[in-house]
């Protein structure tokens, strides 16, 4: 009797079914997040390493109010930031091997960021994010203003809010300035950013609500030339009638998203050079004649940034 | 006995804002009630009239007493009645109101409106003040009332500078009271859309109660929006609530919702999805300011109060 061989069920204590999903579900779980935990400490030490200190004790030198809720008043969640930025800072300093000038010309409490946008996909901006928070002393936490249709997608809107992007209205950006939060914004705006490759380095037309808000908020101005995002995805037309369908702002004809690989922007060298502050008086109501010329003089400022940065460097991708 | 200081009519008494509004009142001030509903253990102090606010028997309550603040909360907002009954309760009943407002020189109007009449959108600041435009009827036409009725006590706020009017905009308001924010919260399963997780803005019961009688006491006259304490996303005011989550993709719960409230499986019209898409939160400072009204219930205190009214 002894000899009759017995299934592995039988095995089994009486009364207890086969393992259940649970069952595997619980075995699994301490492995997931052994799993986890490992990839938070590689993320925090690349972090350090980068910058000298932790992301916790960073961020506590930025000026943030985080209320009973644990984010801020913009729906900003340091832990979010977190990979938000560790993700940048591979970017940064392996991708892009950004190279920064003048990042001292940032100044300590509200200020207006402005720059020129471009590259098809918004790296530009964040690249001058991950640079003043890695770079400048103390550290500063951008805002920009994304744009509105954002809002209307599944977690990009999300993602947005939990990194500290707001959405682009004049109410918000006086909000975050009255409360001396450093703010990017790119006048070009989507017209920037697209620009097919013809006009690379060109500024297209600046709006002028980033100058009444300067005037009206009593705003430094710092101007940043980003060269090196434009040849990142070379634009050769738009479908402009087609976006105008879909309901997106642009839909460039990039031929590199045709070649396996070509997906991954180029890894071209990013070079970011921030100008120093300008301040602008007034009256923010002034015929816009009048504020043309002071957007003027922050256009061909960067504009003669860019063409010094582009006269400097030697190699697109060096 | 002393003196009651003022003699305040109170619509829409019977509600359970309207209970607590009363109890905080009745000390101090002769409170008459205005409402069709019975009250339930009602103070002896109270005269409640369980009349319709659009009969000429209303008339002769201002003819008997001398009514020196109104305070409207009899806003009917059963989203299963039809918008001719409501339009027909809501609007003629206040207009009525805000005739004998003025013709029975009362000195003071407290008008309970809501955050919801500036709407949940993609393009909303993050913070809206009182002088944002009211869009929540754009695709919320339940709402349509609330917001004329909210118009309709501005014109007056303008058109009678002897009479105090305030209008108070409190966003979504949890506690004891039933609305529809309250019974999301109190749902078993709390589905949300996957993606999206809104900053939303909750204020106790009672911080509203108070807001109302500092309206009444105190000189204030114009429009405030109440936020109560900081704002959290949405997520985590389900996650302390200790509930579980279902997230379904907008493109299936609009549908879904749709096809629940035709066959009236659910009481959530399907417009209200856009409260758990896109923000709609106000901006406080004119309130802190003017009407010295700080929250007194904190974060915690605020989100458990949803369990208190659980049935």
């Amino acid at each position: 009797m002894a000899h009759i061989p017995v299934s592995v069920s039988e095995s089994q204590p009486p009364g207890r079914p086969l393992e259940t999903l649970e069952d595997v579900a619980k075995g699994l779980a301490p492995r997931v997040r052994e799993t986890l935990d490992a990839a938070e400490e590689q993320i925090d030490g690349f972090l350090s390493s980068v910058m000298g200190e932790s992301f916790e004790e960073r961020m506590a030198r930025v000026d943030l109010h985080l209320g009973a809720g644990g984010v801020d008043a913009f729906g900003l969640d340091p832990k979010w930031a977190k990979y938000g930025f560790f993700a940048a800072a591979v970017l940064y300093r392996h991708y892009f091997r950004c190279e920064v000038t003048g990042i001292e010309n940032a100044p300590r409490g509200r200020v207006l960021f402005i720059g020129n946008h471009s590259g098809q996909v918004p790296i530009d901006a964040a690249m001058i994010g991950t640079a003043l928070f890695l770079e400048a002393d103390p550290p500063r936490l951008i805002r920009s203003m994304v744009e509105k249709w954002t809002q209307t997608l599944p977690f990009v809107s999300t993602f947005f809010s939990r990194v500290g992007q707001v959405v682009g209205v004049p109410e918000n950006a006086r909000r975050l300035l009255e409360s001396d939060q450093a703010l990017m914004v790119f006048p070009e705006g989507a017209a920037g950013i697209s620009k097919t490759y013809d006009r690379a380095y060109q500024l297209t037309d600046f709006g002028l609500g980033f100058m009444r808000l300067a005037i009206e908020t009593k705003t430094p101005i710092v101007p940043v030339a980003v060269v090196g995002a434009e040849e990142q995805y070379i634009s050769i037309g738009n479908l402009s009638g087609l976006a105008k369908l879909v309901g997106i702002p642009a839909l460039p004809l990039i031929p590199q998203l045709f070649i396996p690989g070509g997906q991954l922007p180029l890894p071209t060298k990013y070079r970011i050079a921030f100008g120093a502050p300008m301040f602008f008086d007034g009256d923010p109501d002034d015929d816009d004649a009048v504020l043309e010329e002071k957007v003027w003089s922050v256009k061909t400022t960067i504009q003669q940034m860019l063409h010094e940065g582009l006269a400097k460097r030697k190699g697109i991708f060096f | 006995m002393a003196r009651k200081a003022k003699t305040i009519l109170l619509t829409g008494m019977c509600g359970r804002l309207g209970q607590l509004v009363t109890r905080e009142l009745h000390r101090q001030h002769r409170v008459i009630g205005v409402d069709r509903r019975p009250f339930d253990r009602l103070p002896a102090d109270v005269t409640h009239h369980e009349v319709d606010l659009r009969k000429k028997k209303v008339r002769d309550i201002f003819r008997s007493e001398k009514v020196d603040a109104i305070v409207h909360l009899g806003i009917m907002h059963d989203p299963r009645k039809s918008s001719a009954d409501h339009h027909s309760w809501n609007v003629a009943g206040f207009t009525k109101l805000l005739g004998y407002a003025a013709e029975f020189g009362v000195k003071k109007l407290v008008m309970l409106s809501s955050a919801n009449v500036y709407g949940p959108q993609p393009d909303n600041p993050q913070y809206l003040t009182e002088d944002a435009p009211l869009l929540g009827g754009a695709t919320f036409s339940d709402i349509r009332d609330l917001i004329e009725l909210d118009h309709l006590a501005q014109g007056f706020l303008w058109k009678h500078p002897e009479l105090s009017t305030v209008i108070l905009r409190p966003v979504h308001i949890v506690g004891t009271v039933r609305n529809a924010a309250s019974n999301f919260l109190r749902l078993p399963v709390v589905p949300t859309l996957l993606g999206f997780d809104p900053l939303v803005q909750l204020i106790h019961e009672l911080d509203v109660v108070n807001a109302i009688v500092r309206a009444v006491e105190g000189p204030a006259r114009g429009i405030y929006n109440l936020a109560g304490p900081e704002p959290l996303p949405l997520s985590r005011v389900i996650a302390r609530l200790g509930r579980p989550t279902l997230p379904v993709p907008y493109m299936l719960a609009k549908p879904t919702l749709n096809r629940l409230w035709s066959m009236r499986l659910t009481s959530f019209p399907p417009p209200e999805l856009d409260h758990i898409r896109y923000v709609c939160m106000v901006d406080d400072r004119r309130a802190r300011h003017d009407l010295a009204l700080e929250p007194q219930h904190d974060l915690a205190a605020t989100i458990q109060a949803v369990n208190w009214g659980r049935w």
